[in-house]
């Protein structure tokens, strides 16, 4: 018998045994559970997967209406549209990482009391479909971009595209860090998967996505620094759009921010994971 | 670890379980929603009754109780072992251990092997996706790759029967074309050790009968071990060639299957007898910190287990009462040899006013049962106010009766019981 088959299942366990190996033979499953979430969710629906395209399209207009017309922010230069389509697909994609393995027992506890897989490949494949969501969405504000660059408006920064994965890396480690701390609370207290939805629309103000980080009034400018989201929103903005950035003390401690909430959430993850079942 | 063995000429481990317990604590906090946590908290500190609590049990919350204790177990590969015990002696948390789907309180479990089971019909099916999905989808629980499954996948369809409808979402599927394709996903994945709870209880008996015939194949011709959990002493008999009783949380018993069988028959009581010490049996699991025990049961007026025709079952039960309950009823079940549930009867709801120990005197009319050996379980309830029964406490297999039978009485043609006579219309 092979040698990799060999399970030990013991009643103490190390809290940082994070067992990221068992994700890996399990890799397979991770991209079926991707691609199964997309195919039920676009099943019996008319438009199927344009709905990703045409949401973020709708709320961008409406942020033109409201941000860019009435309250009148600045954009920095660039066009009110392409602007708020990258902070709405961005923010979106965080929002969902967070919002969606904040659910993760809650959601599987029919799955999870019945069959056994490494737990943790369910919020990794909720993040991966959060980023194949985003891919579709920045092909829309590709085309926007390259439109505005041929006639001059925008001025990317070609040079930083290669960068631009680990900034969506970022954010999805973020959200994915933050929601399963919460999901492995809300195994006890369901009322905090409430807060997360108000929480992350709170948060989405505190970070410039609907206003450039150069708008900030210096007295908040810190705390808008603080913010671990900020970085990646405006990474994304300065490779994609020419405009905006966070100075590198900010980059590192936002990336130090979120290893940190991985590392944690997934210590916590583990450690809930293996009696969570009882407390159903 | 795994080279050890291997030297030994007998088939290597595949699972090695060491002094494993699981505890759980009755009516546990959990999954709830903070309101609800603070409500508690404050009925509880004014002394009053606790609005979340499930209306009827008396439990105490927050009691601790081992739904295992100090189990060890080695089973070899090939093997097929079927485990048996009354509800609640811990058969479901033994193989949710085993399946890793929960964790241990102490000991450890080791596994030289793939596991995949069937706890539950088609778990980790999902209804808008077609079968043919579903079917990678459960190999890839299994940590197989598409290529695998590609394999295995003519092998499956096969089994299952539902070649036609492979492209069909799952929901569209009856009830016994889902079990089908359930089970033939399980018993055909690349995997060592294959767990199955009850799950033959649904399903024709010609699908239970080829489903059987499949795990004994795999165990014999192909070296995967099974563990087999039900309550169908048929079905044991015919799947496996090694038994274990559990009864309340231990290993009670180890071995030959009709040994086995038997011992978990008996509930480890003496044949012909006709005073039996409940205390010392095992009492259902629903049963713990009700405040309701059944201690001792007499055939009353017997000097043996053995009943004419038309003779009554009279029965004298003593009860401790640690608090004064109403609405009481007594339940007797009479069970086949083959642990097949014959027949129930339940008395009016009576009072038990004072704490302490009670007897009561009753009598069941054996109408029409004709011939074989009994087995009768006794159990008390308290009736809800809307009605519904709340286990206060439960002996299976507390007596072994015997029917000698009318002459000429074929059992095994005719059954236990005689029905009225036929009306010619």
């Amino acid at each position: 018998m092979q040698r990799n088959d060999y399970v030990l299942i013991d009643s103490h366990v190390g809290a940082f045994d994070l067992r990221l190996g068992e994700l890996w033979r399990y890799r397979e499953l991770v991209w079926l559970l991707t691609r199964r979430s997309f195919v039920v969710t676009y099943k019996q629906t008319i438009l199927g997967p344009l709905w990703l395209v045409v949401s973020p399209l709708l709320t961008s207009m409406a942020y033109v209406i409201l941000f860019g017309r009435i309250a009148g922010l600045s954009t920095e230069g660039v066009p009110q549209l392409l602007f708020y389509l990258l902070g709405t697909a961005a923010w979106t994609c965080f929002a969902a990482c967070v919002g969606r393995c904040a659910t993760t027992f809650v959601d599987n506890a029919g799955v999870f009391s019945k069959v056994w897989f490494p737990r943790l490949a369910a919020p990794v494949s909720t993040v991966l479909g959060a980023f194949v969501r985003l891919a579709i969405q920045l092909v829309l504000v590709l085309v926007l971009i390259a439109w505005y660059a041929v006639h001059g408006v925008v001025a990317p920064r070609w040079e930083l595209w290669p960068l631009v994965p680990l900034a969506v890396l970022q954010l999805g480690l973020l959200g994915m860090g933050c929601g399963i701390v919460v999901s492995s609370a809300t195994t006890r207290y369901r009322d905090l998967a409430v807060l997360v939805d108000f929480g992350v629309t709170l948060w989405m103000y505190a970070t410039p996505v609907v206003y450039p980080l150069s708008q900030v009034p210096d007295a908040l400018r810190a705390i808008v620094l603080a913010n671990p989201a900020t970085a990646p929103v405006e990474w994304l903005r300065m490779a994609l759009l020419g405009v905006g950035g966070v100075p590198v003390a900010a980059l590192a401690w936002s990336w130090a921010v979120t290893l940190a909430v991985v590392l944690l959430g997934v210590a916590v993850f583990n450690r809930v994971e293996r009696t969570f079942v009882d407390t159903v | 670890m795994a080279e050890r063995e291997e030297l030994s000429p007998k088939p290597p481990l595949v699972i090695r379980v060491t002094d494993v317990g699981k505890r759980y604590r009755l009516g546990e906090m959990g999954g709830r929603t903070l309101q609800h946590e603070l409500q508690t908290w404050w009925a509880r500190r004014q002394g009053k009754q606790d609005p979340n609590r499930r209306l009827g049990d008396d439990r105490a919350i927050g009691e601790e109780f081992w739904a295992l204790r100090n189990v060890s177990l080695e089973v070899r590969r090939g093997e097929r072992v079927g485990i048996v015990g009354v509800n609640g002696a811990g058969k479901s948390t033994l193989l949710k251990l085993l399946c890793r789907i929960t964790a241990p309180t102490e000991g450890r479990i080791e596994l030289w092997g793939r596991v995949s089971s069937m706890l539950e019909v088609g778990t980790g099916f999902h209804r808008e996706m077609t079968g043919r999905e579903n079917i990678y989808m459960n190999g890839a629980i299994l940590g197989m790759t598409g290529a695998q499954i590609d394999e295995r996948m003519e092998q499956i369809v096969e089994f299952s029967e539902v070649g036609q409808f492979l492209d069909t979402p799952v929901k569209r599927y009856s009830s016994g074309m889902f079990v089908k394709l359930a089970f033939a996903v399980a018993a055909h994945l690349t995997s060592e050790i294959m767990i199955m709870d009850e799950v033959l209880a649904v399903g024709d008996v010609a699908f239970q009968r080829k489903c059987i015939d499949r795990m004994r194949s795999a165990a014999e011709d192909e070296g995967r071990t099974v563990l087999y959990v039900s309550h169908n002493m048929d079905t044991i008999r015919r799947l496996c060639d090694r038994c274990v009783v559990l009864d309340a949380g231990r290993v009670v018993y180890d071995g030959d299957v009709s040994k086995g069988i038997a011992t978990y028959m008996n509930n480890g009581l003496g044949l012909g007898t006709t005073d039996v010490d409940l205390a010392a049996l095992s009492h259902s699991g629903l049963s713990r910190g009700t405040g309701v025990r059944m201690e001792r049961v007499v055939l009353d007026g017997k000097a043996d287990t053995t009943f004419d025709a038309g003779e009554d079952l009279r029965l004298r039960l003593w009860a401790r009462v640690e608090r004064p309950v109403r609405n009481v009823c007594l339940r007797v079940t009479l069970r086949s040899e083959t642990d097949v549930g014959l027949a129930s009867t339940w008395s009016d709801p009576l009072d038990l006013e004072n704490a302490g120990e009670h007897e009561l005197a009753f009598c069941v009319p054996l109408d029409g049962l004709r011939k074989g050996v009994l087995y009768v379980s006794l159990g008390m309830y308290r009736v809800d106010e809307v009605g519904r029964r709340l286990t206060l406490d439960h002996v299976s297999h507390a007596l072994r009766i015997e029917l000698a039978g009318v002459a000429l009485w074929n059992l095994r043609a005719y059954g236990y019981m005689e029905l009225p006579k036929i009306q010619v219309i």
